[in-house]
């Protein structure tokens, strides 16, 4: 079996120092010897391992022989957004997991493939005929669930209108995800696409308060997907953690990706360049977050996680890419306090050491404080990527819209919610993955469909 | 695009505008905000709405210069269209009867004081209004503010309207002489803090509208955290109106400060050989 042919990434020398894109595509020659190593398996274990379950074989045979425009339609069957999938998704936990080859080798790279088919075929349009049925579906969050189910609907003849409370699409695929990941120009195309499919987006609309669930009734809408996304983040409650120069992965990585941050002064909005950075957090957004801090200018930035390194939930290779641009992991230590100067600004955080314990509720090594083991480290900047909870705007002002205690909306097995036409997906009840949160908008649309055809 | 339909200065530096957004018009109550972006490299900035004319789809803001953005904005004109408006934003003041109300406003405050003493007065209200600002040119909507209180007072730092003196002086004289079942006050830090000190010597219950730093104003992103009672709140979707007894106020002055340094390279950046654009036409 031939080697797998690894991701291009540019030098960390050269991308720690810019906004450009760290994995830099397959060449032509690349996409077909590693597209070459897919077995085309009978019954490919790959595809069920997809949450959106694509024929994964089906394309890649496409790529074989060099016809992306014939993979991508493959591929469009069920994602409307592979230039963002073969980007974002962690193909090592789905697809490339149950790879039958990742049993005695390393499994085909499908996602750097999916990104080939995508990328390749960016000029071409998605030529797809559909019989309009006039039935308006409203989708509020124009993020990866709201997208997928959009455009599903749209797929199925229905007339989608998606609501979007910022000035711009895309929602944590915009605000949270860095250019250096996925550049907004392929987030754009691919949005582009879905106007053109006849996809309508309006911006600044905060449903709940611009207009609520009964006025969208009212003009007509059947149906309507509520995916608004997780957007509250998580504090750690201890004391200090308002001083200035402390923010939250959300505000960090909004300033940069939606507001442009990295290009101020040309760009209104500021973001601080700490010298001496802490990121919180084991996570993607953790990762992103001391990445980002690395690009504006940091001297030194420190990732301090409270497990050990192989708890932490972000990619193997989002770990990799950090730690090659210099980011110093500080593993099994949790943060106590914030100090501050006399300006109220941070100057440095208290932690102290952990060990790890018996498993938790979440199968991970639950960390138990070492006694004795504080001690302090310098920081003038800090960023908590802790998590995120469900935005409460909707459910709270939408009378009989049920939550549980997380505050996440309740569902049934048809992704309907408590109320009548009303579903939802994607992280406002539980998702916590870009690709998770498609393969509930895929499943949602299909039950609007359903549920709109009874 | 949103429209700037009218457009009037009404204070030195002090700019009313109204804006077309039928359905914030529609929907918007006292004590709400939108937030504006003006162009694409613009920033998002909150602004409590000042009045609303739903018939004509109106949103009305007012707003001093003070950085970048709000002197971009005032360099617009009637007919001009800003990028990006959304709203209403945050949870509406709490109406309801109390008996007498004091509202005290600082400066621009009043034109957020504004929407909030209608609806009181509406509910049956004594409304008792006292508007403090440096001085005499200051002062906006004095007329409109006459007509929603039952008794309106001033007070300027230099004596050039109304006493000498502060808004809470005003009010200690006023808390001697009645008996007031609620205050609330809106306006800067430092005269927001002292309505606060000087309230919770008495027990009288008050309300502020805070004003932090904001990015999203949906709850994403925390930059508005304050601490209320000990606990992190978000101004945005907790507030923006809070117990001024609760609020840590010096840690809400400094985060305000917190990017007061790139603001100013922002302004500087703007304000360099440039003239007036609404001058130039």
């Amino acid at each position: 079996m031939p080697q797998k042919v690894n991701m291009p990434e540019r030098d960390p020398q050269i991308r720690r120092r810019d906004f450009e894109q760290v994995n830099a595509g397959y060449s032509k020659e690349e996409m077909l010897a590693e597209a070459k190593r897919c077995l085309q398996c009978k019954n490919p274990m790959c595809a069920k391992g997809c949450p959106v379950e694509i024929n994964i074989p089906g394309f890649i045979k496409h790529l074989v022989k060099d016809n992306p425009s014939e993979a991508i339609k493959v591929l469009k069957q069920k994602t409307n957004l592979p230039a963002v999938c073969g980007r974002v998704c962690p193909q090592e936990n789905q697809c490339e997991k149950s790879c039958i080859l990742s049993k005695k080798d390393e499994a085909v790279s499908i996602g750097n493939l999916e990104r080939y088919a995508a990328d390749a075929t960016v000029n071409i349009e998605d030529n797809i005929s559909i019989k309009k049925n006039g039935v308006k579906v409203a989708v509020v969050g124009s993020g990866p669930a709201g997208l997928t189910c959009g455009g599903d609907l749209l797929k199925l003849g229905y007339n989608v209108t998606v609501y979007e409370s910022l000035h711009d699409t895309g929602g944590v695929l915009r605000y949270g995800i860095p250019e250096f990941r996925l550049p907004k120009k392929v987030l754009n195309v691919e949005i582009e696409k879905l106007k053109k499919l006849g996809m309508k987006i309006v911006l600044n609309i905060l449903i709940g308060r611009t207009k609520n669930i009964k006025d969208l009734f009212d003009e007509g809408f059947k149906a309507i997907f509520v995916a608004v996304g997780s957007g509250l983040p998580i504090f750690p409650r201890i004391p200090g953690e308002n001083l200035n120069h402390i923010y939250c992965s959300n505000e960090f990585l909004a300033r940069v990706n939606l507001m442009r941050a990295f290009d101020f002064p040309n760009y209104d909005t500021p973001v601080r360049s700490g010298k001496n950075i802490v990121v919180v957090g084991g996570g993607n957004t953790a990762m992103d977050s001391a990445r980002t801090a690395v690009r504006l200018g940091a001297n030194r930035v420190k990732l301090v996680y409270r497990r050990s390194e192989a708890e932490m939930p972000a990619r193997l290779e989002e770990r990799r890419h950090a730690k090659e641009e210099g980011v110093e992991f500080i593993t099994l230590t949790k943060l106590v306090r914030f100090i501050g100067d006399d300006n109220k600004a941070v100057k440095a955080v208290e932690c102290v050491k952990m060990q790890l314990g018996e498993p938790d509720e979440s199968g991970r090594s639950s960390p138990r404080e070492i006694a004795g083991s504080k001690y302090m480290i310098d920081a003038d900047m800090v960023v908590l990527a802790l998590g995120v909870r469900p935005n409460p705007i909707l459910p709270s002002l939408t009378k009989g819209l049920n939550i549980n205690s997380h505050g996440h909306i309740v569902i049934d097995e048809n992704h309907m919610t408590s109320i009548p036409g009303i579903f939802a997906g994607g992280d406002i009840v539980g998702g916590d993955t870009v690709i998770s949160a498609m393969g509930m908008g895929k499943k949602a649309a299909k039950a609007i469909d359903n549920y709109l055809k009874k | 695009m949103y429209k700037i339909v009218r457009k009037k200065e009404i204070g030195n530096k002090i700019h009313n505008l109204e804006i077309y957004a039928p359905e914030i018009a529609k929907n918007a109550k006292a004590g709400q905000f939108v937030i504006f972006r003006i162009d694409e490299k613009g920033e998002r900035v909150p602004l409590t709405v000042a009045g609303t004319n739903p018939k004509e789809g109106l949103v009305r803001v007012i707003f001093q210069e003070a950085g970048k953005s709000t002197t971009q904005l005032a360099s617009l004109c009637e007919g001009d269209f800003i990028r990006d408006f959304v709203g209403p934003l945050g949870h509406p003041t709490v109406i309801k009867h109390y008996g007498t109300v004091v509202a005290v406003a600082g400066g621009v405050g009043a034109a957020e004081l504004l929407p909030l003493i209608k609806e009181l007065k509406k509910a049956g209200n004594k409304v008792i209004t006292i508007v403090g600002a440096r001085c005499k040119d200051l002062f906006i909507l004095e007329d409109e503010l006459k007509q929603e209180s039952d008794a309106l007072f001033f007070a300027t730092n230099d004596g050039t309207c109304g006493i000498k003196g502060f808004a809470t002086d005003v009010l200690k004289e006023v808390m001697d002489k009645e008996e007031v079942n609620i205050v609330y006050a809106i306006g800067p830090v430092p005269m927001m803090k002292a309505v606060s000190e000087l309230t919770k010597e008495k027990h009288l219950e008050t309300m502020v509208s805070l004003n932090p730093i904001m990015l999203d104003g949906t709850g994403m992103c925390g930059a508005c955290r304050v601490t209320v009672d000990g606990k992190t709140k978000f101004a945005c979707v907790d507030g923006p109106e809070f117990d001024a007894h609760s609020v840590h106020w010096d840690e809400l002055a400094s985060r305000l400060n917190s990017f007061k340094d790139l603001e100013k390279i922002s302004f500087d950046n703007f304000t360099v050989g440039r003239e007036c654009e609404c001058r130039k036409k």
